[in-house]
């Protein structure tokens, strides 16, 4: 069992998280043209990075997403941060 | 006799006699006897037969690492098959019976297998049983092999506990080397937990009690009580299973036969592994015979039982400690003769009973072998840890080598063997000072000699594989280790290889001329003992896993009588009286079709979406268009996966400019609540909309029927049900609290779906109970309502839909074609798989007058070049009682465009004949929703 730390909640049991995707993928604008291939690449293609990567992430108990970076190899969590704007 | 018990040594309690059975025959052991001490006391050599070649076998390791001694014990009117005999302690009256023997261990019909056996070699069953069909020979091979059987004599209430603890350090194993770090880090202030799998501290420490001038237990006593009064704990009968993910570490304490283990988790700062190390066989010739056993059995079993395990013993190893065990059975009155292994491979002579031993050219009598082809570290748990690992020459082994800061494996795991460097090891991983040194050991090489394969060399002893099976992977071209594993099944039985692997590899790395680490291992994974499943379950299951969600207006339904089932994680009433689905059900649809439903309908899901950006978010989350939904309109609609498949249906209403309510499937509200707070945070403003589920605040009766109308008049919710539209929605009062209604349809028939909050659920049901009654309306539970349903071809997600599902499947084609603006799915549903025309789609079926209904899941099928070939298959089935008649809905490829195309269906070998209809069976012009 890992422990991953909600921006929001702090250190909480893996079961409490799922994966939502990689970060840095952005949706196409499917009111423009988009190639079955740009498609494809947005829904089924990921790097599935050896080593340190960068991921979305949801606490489903606090239901909020953030970007966790971890380790894929040593599954070390190298740190969270919310997604949200500063909202000062 | 070959064995027997001596003297007063061991750990037993001589003054309780147990008594049991073997195979029918009583026996008698003491208290703290294993099962496997108290039959090698009584002279008993044959424990079961082997898993393929039913080859008889007796005892290989006195512990964990008896890879031979399964049996099957009953105790207590319960049955426990797969028990190891050298773990299982004996209890008075228990019935011991051996394994894969019929009808008993010492006469086995079966053994004529192993007159076959040059029939069966590595991957026979792989070869054989391909043509024409595996299945055809499974019954006869499962009942052949396999290791037990499976009773009905199911235990109840086998639930072990999963306990959640705490300690700075942990040291696993309680021989010399955990003894002492333990000591020392609770001296040195830290939370110890010290832990061993035998039921006494100490480990290899009572094999020589001359070491100690008051005697082993003396020793380890002391110990303990150093600790514990340093404020250490420490557990016996208690085995580190896995080391997980993030330090956490699984340790699973036996509590006896019968009685459930208790599960612990840690995650503590340091673990100190101290498991030990475990011999390895010789591999020669017959070496799977009854009396050839590890050196370190032969120990353990005198050390612990005071069983001496023979009379005339030889010992074939190149330990150099062979002496020290050679001395102490001789001590014991055995003669023993200490034989220097040749890399000729030496054979056993004799079957059931050993006669001697043949090395060198010369047979030496015995009745008894003591063989070790070296120690081997038990390294698993440092590899779960994601420790490395370096072959050592010396040791002839693979021993640690760097890994994670926070484990330290000292002693026999760490090929330290050597009294006083264990101690040394075990006061510097305590203090977590650097480490010392590895000191210098070497033993001479004892490999599998594969330029001989001679005879019949057994490897792997549990899954019966030979030095001839390893040779023929190897000329099968199976290169690497994980193929070789697969194919002869090596190290993959109950003991996952811990006496067999290294032997498998040297063989290996032999035939394929290489060094044995170019070989590498498999994988070490958790467990490292079989442990009963309910270890990792705990309390996790049924209710404790997913709650049942109960309806505020159970105990109604209760009073009415109703059948309470489950759907989708609620406790929904299934019918109302009586114990005969068939006629409730029945007599419900003509309520609701006659007069009115009066259902249940709060385990809807109901999810609010609040906000400036509310309209544009559900237009987005929706296949169909809700950019022109007006306030107090209701609208149909599809959500869909972004791969373009549906994935909830249900209405949704608009409140007013900044709120809506979404309806969804109530087993699918919290997978629609996690699908739309994605997409929320991920494309918007999560400032600018927010989404609530409402579900467990409300409570809704639905009323649906002709006399609806006449029923919810009476409620007096609105003042007026004048104009009140189908597909509209309207905000009135219940008595003292908000209400509000939806005009909304499951069942083809004018509907409300009145919604209350629940502190008012009671009064309202109760209510439009009474004001049903003089209409001839009623209760009506879940199994009519899907019957109602299906009789208007409305879908059930997720069983009328499948998982390639699209909406225009369904025949919902026109957003797809027309809806300008985003949304979730909208490019997948063009591709080109989206626009192909024998896409599997949404129909009825209609059978012949007098015809049974169709069975659910029976496929629609065509002959093409004479083979049979599936276009799709049943998805629901009923005797509609409307209609007088049975209903189907299919999903069949093309069949939206086969309307009134006779059909074949095909079900268990049967074949049948159908019509292709539309899925609306009732009232097709939709006359009745509106009345
Ligand atoms: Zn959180």
């Amino acid at each position: 069992m890992q422990r991953f730390s909600c921006p929001f909640c702090g250190l909480r049991d893996e079961r409490e998280f799922h994966f939502a995707g990689e970060a840095g993928k952005t949706r196409p604008d499917t009111t423009q043209d988009v190639s079955d291939k740009e498609w494809a690449n947005y829904l089924f293609f990921c790097k599935n990075t050896k080593g340190p990567t960068r991921e979305i992430w949801v606490h489903t108990t606090c239901q909020e997403y953030f970007i966790m970076e971890r380790d894929s190899v040593t599954m070390e969590v190298l740190g969270t941060t919310a997604m949200r704007k500063d909202t000062a | 006799m070959t064995g027997h018990r001596i003297g007063t040594r061991g750990l037993l309690d001589r003054s309780k006699t147990l008594s049991f059975r073997f195979d029918g025959k009583t026996y008698q052991g003491f208290q703290g006897d294993t099962v496997a001490s108290a039959l090698l006391a009584s002279g008993v050599r044959i424990f079961g037969r082997s898993f393929k070649y039913h080859r008889p076998r007796g005892v290989w390791g006195a512990w964990f690492d008896d890879p031979n001694a399964i049996v099957d014990i009953k105790h207590g009117g319960v049955h426990y098959p797969n028990c190891q005999a050298t773990m299982t302690q004996l209890v008075d009256g228990m019935e011991v019976r051996s394994v894969n023997a019929w009808p008993t261990a010492q006469k086995d019909l079966k053994g004529i297998l192993d007159l076959a056996q040059r029939f069966m070699p590595a991957g026979f069953y792989y070869k054989m049983f391909m043509w024409p069909d595996w299945h055809l020979f499974e019954p006869m091979i499962r009942k052949m092999a396999g290791i037990g059987t499976l009773s009905a004599d199911v235990q109840d209430d086998f639930e072990a506990a999963i306990l959640h603890e705490h300690c700075e350090t942990l040291v696993i194993g309680g021989g010399p080397a955990g003894l002492t770090a333990a000591r020392a880090a609770a001296k040195a202030g830290k939370s110890v937990l010290l832990i061993d799998d035998h039921p006494d501290f100490g480990g290899s420490s009572y094999r020589y009690p001359n070491d100690a001038a008051e005697g082993p237990s003396y020793w380890v006593a002391e110990q303990l009580s150093a600790i514990e009064d340093a404020g250490g704990r420490v557990l016996s009968s208690t085995t580190a299973i896995g080391v997980y993910d993030h330090q956490a570490v699984s340790i699973v304490t036996d509590r006896g036969l019968g009685t459930a283990p208790v599960v612990r988790k840690l995650r503590p700062d340091n673990v100190i592994v101290a498991t030990g190390a475990v011999d390895r066989p010789v591999t020669f010739s017959n070496n799977d015979r009854p009396g050839v056993m590890s050196l370190d059995a032969g120990a353990e079993f005198l050390a612990r039982f005071g069983v001496l395990v023979g009379q005339q013993i030889a010992i074939l190893s190149n330990r150099p400690d062979a002496h020290d065990v050679a001395a102490q059975l001789e001590n014991a009155g055995a003669k023993v003769d200490l034989l220097d292994p040749k890399s000729d491979p030496a054979k056993a002579i004799g079957y059931r009973n050993l006669k001697g031993v043949r090395v060198a050219g010369h047979t030496y009598p015995c009745d008894t072998i003591l063989a070790s082809a070296g120690l081997t570290p038990l390294v698993h748990l440092w590899r779960h840890a994601g420790g490395k690992l370096d072959w050592d020459e010396g040791r002839q082994t693979f021993v640690p080598s760097t890994g994670p800061d926070w484990m330290r494996v000292i002693g026999g795991a760490n090929g330290t063997y050597e009294r006083s460097a264990v101690e040394e090891e075990a006061r510097s991983a305590a203090l977590n000072t650097s480490r010392p040194e590895r000191h210098v050991y070497s033993i001479s090489p004892l490999l599998p000699n594969t330029k001989n394969t001679e005879g019949r060399q057994w490897i792997d002893f549990q899954h019966d594989v030979t030095l001839k099976d390893v040779a023929l992977a190897h000329r099968e071209n199976m290169v690497s280790v994980e193929h070789l594993k697969r194919y002869t099944t090596l190290g993959m039985a109950g003991d996952q290889g811990k006496t067999s692997n290294i032997a498998g590899l040297a063989a290996m790395a032999d035939l394929k001329g290489q060094r044995i680490p170019e070989v590498g291992t498999t994988t070490f994974r958790p467990p490292f003992v079989p442990v009963p499943l309910e270890a990792y379950r705990g309390a996790s299951r049924d209710t404790q896993v997913a709650p049942l969600k109960r309806l505020t207006l159970e105990p109604e339904h209760r009073a009415l009588g109703a059948a309470l089932g489950e759907y989708g994680g609620w406790l929904r009433p299934a019918w109302y009286g009586g114990d005969d689905e068939q006629s409730a059900v029945a007599s419900e649809c003509k309520i609701a079709r006659d007069a009115a439903a009066i259902m249940d309908g709060s385990a809807l899901g109901t999810i609010e979406v609040i906000g400036p950006d509310a309209r544009a978010f559900v237009n987005f989350v929706y296949y169909n268009t809700m950019s022109n939904l007006k306030p107090g309109r209701i609208r149909y609609g599809f959500m869909l996966t972004e791969s373009g498949l549906v994935f909830d249906d249900g209405v949704i209403a608009c409140v007013d400019e900044t709120r809506f309510i979404i309806s969804c499937s109530s087993s699918h509200a919290d997978a629609v609540m996690a699908h739309l707070e994605n997409w929320r945070q991920d494309s918007f403003d999560p400032d600018r909309v927010h989404i609530h589920d409402t579900t467990q605040n409300w409570s809704t009766v639905t009323i649906a029927g002709p006399k609806a109308r006449a029923i919810v008049d009476a409620l007096g919710v609105l003042d007026t049900l004048d104009d009140f539209a189908h597909m509209t929605l309207r905000f009135g009062a219940f008595e003292d609290v908000p209400a509000r209604v939806a005009r909304v349809s499951f069942t083809g028939d004018s509907s409300f779906e009145v919604s209350v909050p629940n502190s008012a659920a009671v009064r309202l049901w109760q209510r439009a109970i009474a004001a049903g009654k003089p209409h001839g309306a009623g209760p009506v539970g879940a199994e009519a309502l899907v019957v109602l349903r299906a009789e208007k071809g409305y879908i059930i997600v997720g069983k009328d839909t499948e998982g390639e599902t699209m909406p225009h499947d369904l025949g919902f084609g026109a957003p797809r074609l027309r809806k300008s603006a985003a949304f979730v799915g909208d490019r997948s549903l063009h591709t080109e798989n989206a626009n192909r025309e024998d896409r599997k789609q949404f129909v009825g079926l209609s059978v012949e007058d007098g015809e049974p209904k169709l069975p659910i899941g029976a496929h629609i099928v065509t002959v093409q070049n004479g083979e049979r070939r599936s276009l799709g298959y049943v998805t629901s089935s009923h005797d509609s009682p409307t209609l007088e008649r049975p209903i189907a809905l299919a999903l069949v490829s093309g069949g939206l465009g086969a309307m009134g195309q006779p059909v074949e269906i095909y079900h268990m070998g049967k074949t049948r004949r159908a019509t292709i209809t539309p899925s609306c069976a009732f009232d097709t012009e939709g006359a009745r929703i509106d009345a």
